[in-house]
């Protein structure tokens, strides 16, 4: 790590006409997708597969592999869905590259279609990123007058048209399956699976559905060949036979109680103590990291001793994390309560459950009911089991929900009885209530 | 009387050739209504429900899940506030940002001003973590703000 990453995704951040199709296209931009019009799609779908890219979106799921689970020979529609409703706590990389380098992610939309061989793209955008519709709706009209979308791409007799779909503020739609009910115009319950949607998705037809940071990706990996990527990152192990490697750079986002809040692109595998010392300015007002959010607060949470893990999509998993999630890393400091800390992330899944499910919709519910009973200084011992019995019991990992919500909301709760259990029985034997405030809803 | 304008019908309607079936065009026709009238009104979901060839039960389901759509007896102000409670804003204020603004305009969140011009509503993350804490007016971000930049931005700012 001693010297300097050149930024990829994030080269062209920053710079004031960066959003247009012509400072793009001069800054080397729609080579990547001349590349792979040059190749029959299934080598563009190879490529892919050979850079080992896996998917940004949370899951880390291999994104070539995903591809190829569409039905071979398919002649009806096929679609490609953007999943742009970024909306885990702690998350604003999509944020940032759409409002700074649409075209980087809009070329990328392009590389997915032609390979895919999709008909129709739905970009479907969380409707707080406002200035982000109004940079997309742009760029997609630049493209059109260029000929990069629309019938006959630059000559290739591959057609695609991009919609612009804005979500309404829930955070389901961002589970695949919620999105395409969402975007069906349903309430956004997600389906169970299988069918994956590559089989049946949005109106029932084959469906990808891709993150934007993941396209972005694609686009680079199009112009500098699957080869390059694999020399950034963290590779297979191979001792593990199962273990897809980390490649690539990530857009890592940091906030919380650090000096210097922040979007940074790095090679995965950089550890949570570098990125908060090398590249957030520190822990703010000297004091120190009592606990740190890996990837969204969906991912549970790494210990003051547990800083050197490293950001990969292995690392947050062997220190008893959910996972990498979305790369938001969270520093909450030493003067912070966790109970405080807990609550507002039960809260959060209360309010975000879709109520499909019963034992996400209670339990999210429950969990919060019992948090603020803890923060209001009337918590038993008692309640510590009841906390404990739910985050087990309810998600796709106990076998209990449609789908992952529940595992999220599950995680931030074992990972803090099981990290900082004394802190709670401190509070509970105190029976001091939390100086946290909070106004209670009108309706 | 239609409540949705002859307008409002042609935008809802440019809609329907981007998608295979009009129910897709459900949360657009909802924004759509919602920007114009700052509400959905019953009569809105029959009329918009007759647009798209569904019953207005299926466009009820959908609208009723999302928060985001308001009801005529809650219709919003001319500025719709949100300000974020998640974790990185709670980390760096928000909580206690969400509770002063309330308290100044005597409001709760969800309610709006008596003289009709904001809504104060709290958010769950909107995005913005570098710039903790946040809000968002209508649909525009604005970051490491404070109470007083919050009511500026408002226009309920009187001192």
């Amino acid at each position: 790590m001693s010297e300097a990453f050149e930024p990829v995704l994030l080269r062209r951040v920053g710079k004031p006409t960066g959003a247009s199709i012509d400072a793009y296209i001069a800054d080397g931009g729609y080579n990547g997708l001349k590349k792979a019009m040059a190749m029959q799609p299934d080598e563009v779908t190879q490529t892919v597969i050979k850079s080992n890219l896996r998917g940004r979106g949370g899951a880390g799921f291999h994104t070539g592999s995903k591809w190829m689970f569409l039905p071979k020979g398919y002649t009806g529609p096929i679609y490609l869905c953007i999943n742009g409703d970024e909306s885990e706590p702690g998350t604003f990389n999509n944020r940032v590259i759409i409002e700074e380098d649409p075209h980087q992610v809009l070329e990328g939309i392009v590389i997915a279609g032609y390979a895919t061989r999709a008909t129709t793209a739905y970009f479907y955008l969380r409707y707080e990123y406002g200035r982000c519709y109004r940079t997309l709706q742009k760029a997609i009209d630049e493209m059109y007058a260029k000929n990069l979308l629309g019938k006959n791409i630059l000559g290739s007799g591959y057609s695609l048209d991009i919609h612009l779909h804005r979500g309404a503020c829930a955070y389901i739609c961002g589970e695949e399956t919620g999105l395409i009910e969402s975007l069906e115009g349903k309430r956004a319950w997600p389906r169970i699976k299988p069918p994956f949607p590559a089989i049946e998705g949005a109106f029932r037809r084959p469906t990808i559905v891709n993150n934007v940071e993941t396209l972005a990706c694609v686009t680079n990996i199009l112009d500098r060949g699957p080869e390059w990527f694999q020399t950034i990152g963290v590779p297979k192990d191979p001792n593990n036979p199962r273990d897809a490697g980390s490649y690539g750079s990530k857009l890592y986002c940091i906030s919380g109680h650090v000096n210097k809040p922040g979007l940074v692109e790095l090679p995965l595998g950089i550890t949570a103590r570098q990125l908060i010392d090398q590249h957030a300015g520190g822990v703010w007002k000297n004091r120190t990291a009592k606990a740190v959010v890996p990837g969204g607060i969906s991912m549970g949470f790494l210990s003051a001793n547990e800083l050197d893990t490293p950001l990969d999509f292995n690392g947050p998993g062997r220190a008893g994390c959910l996972g990498l999630g979305t790369a938001a890393v969270i520093v909450i400091d030493d003067h912070t309560s966790m109970i405080d800390v807990l609550y507002n992330t039960c809260r959060f899944f209360a309010h975000e459950s879709c109520g499909q499910c019963t034992p996400c919709r209670e339990g999210t519910a429950w969990s919060a009911k019992i948090l603020h009973r803890i923060r209001q200084g009337e918590g038993t011992m008692e309640d510590l089991q009841k906390l404990d019995d739910i985050s087990k019991t309810i998600g796709t990992i106990p076998g209990t929900t449609i789908c992952g919500l529940a595992d999220g909301a599950a995680w931030p709760i074992k990972n803090a009885l099981q990290k900082f259990r004394p802190e709670f029985e401190e509070f509970i034997r105190s029976g001091r209530k939390s100086e946290m405030r909070e106004v209670a809803l009108a309706h | 009387m239609s409540v949705l304008s002859e307008g409002l019908r042609q935008k809802i309607r440019d809609h329907f050739s981007r998608y295979p079936n009009k129910q897709a065009v459900t949360l657009p026709a909802l924004h759509l209504v919602q920007q114009e009238l700052k509400c959905v009104p019953t009569e809105a979901v029959e009329e918009v429900a007759e647009l798209l060839d569904l019953a207005p039960a299926q466009i009820f389901d959908t609208l009723s899940f999302y928060g985001f759509f308001r009801d005529e007896d809650r219709p919003l102000g001319k500025k719709r506030v949100w300000i974020c409670r998640s974790l990185p804003c709670m980390l760096r204020g928000g909580d206690q940002l969400l509770a002063e603004v309330c308290e100044k305009l005597h409001l709760s969140p969800g309610d709006t001003t008596p003289n009709g011009e904001v809504t104060i509503e709290l958010a769950e993350c909107l995005g913005a973590c570098d710039g903790a804490p946040c809000i968002l007016i209508d649909d525009e971000l604005k970051l490491n703000v404070s109470v007083e930049d919050v009511l500026r931005l408002a226009g309920e700012s009187h001192e």
